[in-house]
């Protein structure tokens, strides 16, 4: 092929890929200069950037608005979900994988089915359930959903991976002479370890993300996961347009930091859970 | 339980009458419904042929370049990890019509090229509300289905392009005769992601118009939530989750008939 052909298409691709980068950069550039600056000055023009570095938005944010209990609120819900998602993940997955017991294809069976089905299906005998248990308002009524929504997709990727650990590993515990408990605690799990990496990010973000449940499930503003938060506030504050932009990069920094943290173990995961499920 | 739910009328959901299929019958002629419904097919028509699509072409100009195709993958997937709720506001924000950053982009161009005589737009109207919630949301997944895509891509046997080559094929027949059939199974899978993923969307449809102006971007899911917790009628809104479900079934069912995935061998 010609040279200079190829040279022009590989000039086009570039050109078209970092338009396309454009668009997932800019908004959030875009998001915080305006975060610092007033309503006023963002309705008179977006683009400039802040001459002065105003931080009344944040501060409003932070104080008036309690954003940090929001923080709180949601990792409170989000720490005690990864932690019961893990630990029940992981004794499942572990009988599920590596014992022969009668119904154990049914059960693999339900946890795979389970996938298929949405939250909206759920909610309502779930709500019906917490109220009953007078669980609405509380924490643990949006953590024991949450738990079991994320249950399904976490068994799948450890008992999936922990399939693959050889079985001699296995047989050389018992002929040292421990028991099933021992050989899951100093076996299966040490050697697992990257797929509750995964696992937990997932379960993490999602519930971190989470809006559906919290809505539904919590009433009270001081117990609101930062979700949440935020669509009350912008029914009440939503013209101040700097605030909003305040609040939406205190929402969204946590995870981009986290994101760059482990964006290798993320964008793989998550690619390879969905083409398995 | 919810298709138990959905056979009683019930107010405030602690009293309940048995009304048999009447909530079904309220269904068929409930005509928000049909809106919902027919919202919902939009939408996936616009997933698959603007996120999936999307994903594809950037996925193969990506496999054409040397340098960069990491910055553009971890650029391309960030969205995906910032919550709906989050980037509903944002797109919400560029809506606004003062200060908004699509009428800003607006009012900078007609200040460069004056003669196209641009003036500011009013973003969310009856007619354009779906697309607007439509558009942040094929946005946020363009690159799920470009890493996909991407890694499929990678896994393609070099030997073939090279003999292709010989045979005197250039970029864009290669493309459609070698690329494309040999990824044919991600693709598929990408299509069966993106339209059941359709049924999930709610957090973008709540925040950037609430279903709103007149119901006319009104959705399933969001309807389904709005009969139940907000006109408390948990009957109805059983309904509406049985509808759901179902629909999300026959669906997964039907696609994966239609595009029955064949064993590609290099």
């Amino acid at each position: 092929m010609d040279v200079n052909i190829k040279k022009r298409r590989k000039i086009v691709s570039y050109i078209i890929l970092s338009l396309f980068s454009l668009t997932t950069i800019y908004p959030m550039v875009w998001i915080f200069q305006n975060s610092l600056k007033t309503s006023n000055d963002v309705i008179k023009s977006s683009f400039s950037l802040p001459t002065s570095l105003f931080l009344d938005n944040f501060g409003k944010a932070m104080i008036r608005l309690n954003i940090l209990r929001g923080y709180g609120n949601s990792l409170i819900i989000s720490g005690v979900v990864v932690g019961a998602v893990i630990f029940f993940g992981a004794l499942a997955a572990y009988a599920l994988a590596r014992h022969v017991f009668k119904g154990n294809k049914l059960v693999r069976t339900l946890v795979m089915g389970s996938l298929l089905i949405p939250v909206f299906a759920t909610i309502l005998p779930v709500f019906e359930m917490m109220s009953r248990l007078k669980l609405i308002d509380q924490h643990v009524g949006v953590i024991l959903p949450q738990i079991a929504g994320n249950l399904p997709f976490t068994i799948l990727v450890i008992s999936s991976f922990m399939e693959n650990i050889p079985k001699e590993l296995e047989e050389a515990g018992v002929m040292e002479g421990c028991n099933i408990w021992h050989i899951f605690q100093k076996i299966i799990v040490p050697i697992s370890k990257p797929a509750f990496a995964t696992t937990a990010i997932f379960t993490f973000l999602w519930s971190y993300n989470d809006l559906f449940t919290s809505l539904i499930i919590m009433r009270t503003k001081a117990k609101m996961p930062i979700n949440v938060l935020l669509t009350e506030i912008s029914s009440q504050y939503g013209t101040d347009y700097g605030l909003m932009c305040a609040v939406i990069v205190l929402i969204i920094m946590p995870v981009l930091i986290f994101y760059l943290l482990a964006q290798r173990q993320i964008v793989e995961g998550m690619t390879a859970g969905a083409i398995k499920g | 339980m919810s298709f138990v739910k959905s056979f009683y009328k019930t107010d405030g959901f602690i009293e309940s009458i048995f009304v048999g299929v009447d909530n079904y019958k309220r269904l068929i002629q409930d005509a928000t419904i049909h809106i919902a419904f027919i919202n919902t097919f939009k939408l996936m028509f616009y997933v698959c042929v603007f996120q999936v699509g999307f994903g594809i072409v950037l996925a193969i100009l990506v496999d054409g370049i040397k340098r960069g195709s990491k910055f553009f993958r971890t650029v391309y997937f960030f969205p995906i990890v910032i919550s709906a709720t989050a980037i509903g506001m944002m797109f919400k924000l560029f809506y606004t019509y003062d200060g908004g950053l699509f009428n800003s982009i607006i009012l900078m161009l007609n200040k460069w090229i004056p003669w196209l005589h641009l003036e500011s737009t009013i973003w969310i109207t009856t007619k354009s509300a779906l697309r607007m919630i439509a558009l942040p949301t094929v946005w946020q997944y363009i690159g799920f289905y470009f890493v996909i895509v991407l890694t499929a891509i990678k896994q393609i046997p070099r030997y073939l392009y090279e003999s292709a080559y010989l045979d005197g094929i250039n970029g864009f027949s290669k493309t459609i005769y070698i690329t494309l059939p040999l990824i044919k199974n991600q693709i598929i899978t990408c299509f069966i992601l993106a339209i059941t993923g359709t049924l999930k969307v709610f957090d973008m449809a709540l925040v950037i118009t609430e279903g709103g102006p007149l119901n006319q971007s009104q959705i399933l899911g969001l309807y389904m939530y709005q009969k139940a917790f907000i006109d408390n009628r948990f009957g109805y809104g059983a309904a509406i989750s049985v509808l759901i479900v179902v629909l999300g079934l026959s669906i997964s069912l039907l696609v994966n008939k239609v595009f029955k995935k064949e064993d590609i061998t290099y």
